[in-house]
C-alpha cells in the first residue's frame, strides 16, 4: 500500500504542529530552569517531526497513547496549550486538575488517552483502544508512541504479539532517539533495527527518518490505511534524536559526567527536523517567508498566553484531593 | 430454590451480563475452554468477538482491558490465577488503579479482573497464594471475595455493572461448592457484609474460604457455650466497617481471620480499624488469625497448615472470651 505525497495544506499543517511543540517546549525548558515548575519535565525538542507526522495522518477520533516525553504528542493531536501549561504548573485548570502533571497529561476529548510515566506502560493501553475500535466495528485506529528503551520492555513484545494475533488497528511508533535515559541504545540491545522485531510478530516493520516529517507522515498514512482496512498493526521505527537531555535539570543527576559528545550534539542540531521542514517549504516556495514568520509569532503569542493563564490559575482546592476517585 | 455450584453461578453471571449489555466481553487465556469452567460454554453463545482467547500475556491483556474500558467498553479480564496478577501488576497499579484520578476524572474504568485466589488444590506457591492485600492497598481498586454460589453470582453481576476497576477473587477451593442460587435476576451490592451466623459473645470477621472455617469454628464454640457472630465481608474494599463495628459493639470481642500473610494482611486492616474505632467497647484485645508467613507449600498437609485452621480460630475466640 502506498500513500500519496502530502499536499501543500498537509505540509503546512505538519509544520504548524511542529512549531507549536518547539515553542511550547522551549518555554517549558526556560520555566523549569527558572525553578517555576514542580517535579521534572522531559522535553520533545528534536523529535517534533514524529508526533506531527504521525498525528497529521490521523483523524480526530483516532486514539493515541503517549510516553513520559508526552507534551509533543498532546499538541500534535490538537491539545490545548493553556490547559497543558496549567497542568505543568499543577493548577486546578490543568488537563488533570493538577493531579497528573507533565507525565500524566490526557485529553480524552481528542482521543489522547494519556501520557505515561512507566516506560512501555502505555503500549498495552493503546492495544486496548485498538481492540475497542475493532469490537465496536469502528474504523478508528490507535497509535502507541514509545521509545527505544520501551522496545526492551515485556509490554512491547506482549502488545505487538497480542495486536498481531487479533489483527487490531494498532500502530506502534517507536521514537528511536538512541538513548534510554543516559544509556545509548546500542548498549541496551544487540540489534540495530528495532523495526526488525516486527518480524517476530508477523507484522510489517518500517524504518523511517524521524527527522523528516513528511517521510514520517507518509509511513504513518500507509500504516493507518492498513489498520483501517482491517489488515492489522504496523511497527514504525522513527530514527530521531533527543536534543534536550533525558530530563531538564539532568546535570544535577549527572554530577559532571557526560554521556553525549560535543560532536554528537552538534550533529543533532544540524539535523534539526523543524529547520529541515522549514527549508523544504522555503525551497519549494510553498509559503512566503513573511507568512511563516507570522505563524511563528502567533504561536509564540499563544505560548505566552498559556503561561499567563497557568500563572493566574488557582491552585487545586484541598477538597479536590478526594475527588475523581470512585464513580 | 435451585442449588447450583459456585462455578456454575459465575457462568450464569457472565452470561446474563453479556446478554444484558453488548459492551460487556470476556478476554483472557483459554476463556473459550474455561479452565475453571466459569467461562465454559460462553463462546458457543457469544462467539469470537465477545469471548476472546489471548496469548499468555498477562501484562498486555490487563492493559488492553484498561484501554478498552477507557474507550467505552466493559471488559471482564480473566487472568486465571491470583498469582498471575503479579505479571499484570504495572497495568493494574499504575493504570487501572490510578487513571481516572490521575487524569482529573476524564474517564471511568468499568473493568473486572477475575482470578482464582487462595489455597486448596495443592498446586504449590505459584498457584495458591492469597493476593488480595496487594490490591486492597491500591486506592482506586475494588476487591471482592465471595464465599457462596449465591454471592459469587450477585457480586460478579454488580462488579460488571460497577464503573470502577474491580479485582474479583473467586476462591480456588470453593468452585465445586453447592448452594441456593435463584433463577431470577438479583444483585449483591459491593461493599455490604453479610452476617452468616448471629452471636452475642465474639465477632469473627472473614471472607472467602475463611468464612466456612469461621462457621465451623462457631459450631465448636457453641458447644462450649460461646456464641460467635460470623461476618462475611464479601467485599474487601470498600469494606463494610459499619457492619463490623456494630457487631463488635454488641459482642465486645473481635477475631479477624484471613488467609493471607499477617504483615499488612486483610486481618491487620480489620483489626486496626476495630482497635481504633471501638477500643472502648472491647473487653479483650483484638486477635488476628492469618496465613503463615511462608510461601504456600505443596504438600497437602503443609498447605493446610499454612492457612488459618478451624482450631486456630476456636483458640483465638476462646482466648478473647476468657479475658
Amino acid at each position: 500500500m502506498s500513500a500519496p505525497a502530502p499536499s501543500f495544506a498537509t505540509i503546512l499543517d505538519i509544520y504548524t504542529r511542529m512549531l507549536k511543540i518547539r515553542r511550547f517546549e522551549e518555554q517549558v525548558g526556560q520555566l523549569f530552569a527558572q525553578g517555576q515548575l514542580p517535579g521534572f519535565v522531559h522535553l520533545y525538542i528534536g523529535e517534533e517531526a514524529v508526533a506531527a507526522g504521525v498525528c497529521a495522518a490521523l483523524r480526530d477520533d483516532d486514539y493515541i497513547v503517549s510516553t513520559h516525553r508526552g507534551h509533543g504528542h498532546v499538541l500534535a493531536k490538537g491539545g490545548d496549550m493553556r490547559r497543558m501549561m496549567a497542568e505543568l504548573f499543577g493548577k486546578a485548570t490543568g488537563y488533570c486538575k493538577g493531579k497528573g502533571g507533565s507525565m500524566h497529561i490526557a485529553d480524552f476529548a481528542i482521543g489522547m488517552l494519556g501520557a505515561c510515566g512507566i516506560v512501555g506502560g502505555g503500549i498495552p493501553v493503546a492495544v486496548g483502544a485498538a481492540l475497542s475500535a475493532w469490537y465496536r466495528g469502528s474504523d478508528q485506529v490507535a497509535v502507541s508512541f514509545f521509545g527505544d528503551g520501551a522496545a526492551n520492555e515485556g509490554s512491547f513484545h506482549e502488545s505487538l504479539n497480542l495486536a498481531s494475533t487479533m489483527r487490531l488497528p494498532a500502530i506502534f511508533v517507536c521514537e528511536n532517539n538512541q538513548y534510554g535515559e543516559f544509556t545509548p541504545a546500542h548498549r541496551a540491545m544487540n540489534i540495530r533495527d528495532i523495526a526488525g522485531r516486527a518480524a517476530g510478530y508477523g507484522i510489517p516493520g518500517v524504518i523511517v527518518d524521524g527527522t523528516d516529517a513528511l517521510a514520517v507522515y507518509t509511513a504513518s498514512a500507509v500504516a493507518v490505511a492498513r489498520a483501517r482496512a482491517g489488515q492489522g498493526p504496523t511497527l514504525i521505527e522513527a530514527r530521531t534524536h533527543r536534543r534536550s537531555g533525558h530530563a531538564e535539570g539532568e546535570q544535577a543527576f549527572l554530577a559532571g559526567q557526560e554521556y553525549r559528545s560535543a560532536e554528537e550534539l552538534a550533529a543533532m542540531r544540524a539535523g534539526d527536523p523543524l529547520a529541515r521542514l522549514h527549508r523544504t517549504i522555503v525551497a519549494g516556495a510553498l509559503i512566503p517567508d513573511a507568512q511563516l514568520e507570522e505563524l511563528d509569532q502567533t504561536i509564540s503569542q499563544a505560548v505566552a498566553e498559556a503561561v499567563a493563564f497557568a500563572r493566574q490559575s488557582p491552585e487545586p482546592a484541598l477538597e479536590s484531593l478526594y475527588e475523581d476517585t470512585w464513580v | 430454590m435451585p442449588r447450583k455450584t459456585y462455578i456454575a453461578a459465575i457462568r450464569e453471571a457472565l452470561a446474563e451480563e453479556m446478554r444484558r449489555d453488548a459492551r460487556v466481553f470476556l478476554i483472557g487465556e483459554d476463556v473459550r475452554i474455561g479452565v475453571f469452567a466459569g467461562t465454559r460454554g460462553l463462546h458457543a453463545e457469544f462467539g469470537d468477538r465477545r469471548v476472546i482467547d489471548t496469548p499468555i500475556s498477562e501484562l498486555a491483556v490487563a492493559g488492553a482491558g484498561v484501554g478498552a474500558a477507557a474507550t467505552g467498553l466493559r471488559p471482564v479480564v480473566d487472568l486465571m490465577f491470583g498469582t498471575f496478577l503479579y505479571l499484570a501488576f504495572d497495568q493494574i497499579a499504575n493504570q487501572a488503579g490510578a487513571m481516572r484520578y490521575m487524569f482529573g476524572g476524564q474517564t471511568t474504568l468499568p473493568l473486572v479482573y477475575m482470578v482464582q485466589n487462595g489455597t486448596g488444590s495443592s498446586a504449590g506457591h505459584h498457584h495458591s497464594q492469597s493476593v488480595h492485600p496487594f490490591f486492597m492497598n491500591m486506592p482506586l481498586i475494588k476487591v471482592v471475595m465471595p464465599s457462596t454460589p449465591y454471592d459469587v453470582k450477585g457480586l460478579l453481576k454488580a462488579a460488571i455493572r460497577d464503573d470502577n476497576p474491580v479485582v474479583f477473587l473467586n476462591h480456588l477451593a470453593l468452585g465445586g461448592q453447592r448452594g441456593e442460587v435463584p433463577d431470577e435476576e438479583y444483585l449483591v451490592p459491593l461493599g455490604e457484609a453479610a452476617i452468616r451466623r448471629p452471636g452475642s459473645d465474639v465477632t469473627i470477621c472473614a471472607a472467602g474460604l475463611m468464612v466456612h472455617h469461621a462457621l465451623k469454628a462457631a459450631q465448636l464454640l457453641a458447644a462450649e457455650g460461646v456464641e460467635a457472630e460470623v461476618i462475611d465481608l464479601r467485599t474487601l474494599k470498600p469494606w463494610d466497617e459499619a457492619a463490623v463495628l456494630a457487631s463488635v459493639r454488641k459482642t465486645r470481642r473481635f477475631v479477624a481471620v484471613d488467609e493471607s500473610a499477617p504483615v499488612c494482611g486483610a486481618a491487620s486492616e480489620w483489626a486496626a480499624t476495630v482497635a481504633e474505632q471501638a477500643f472502648a467497647d472491647l473487653k479483650a484485645p483484638v486477635r488476628r488469625v492469618s496465613g503463615k508467613p511462608v510461601p504456600i507449600p505443596f504438600s497437602p498437609v503443609l498447605e493446610k497448615a499454612a492457612i488459618p485452621s478451624v482450631a486456630e480460630i476456636v483458640v483465638a475466640a476462646r482466648h478473647c472470651c476468657t479475658q
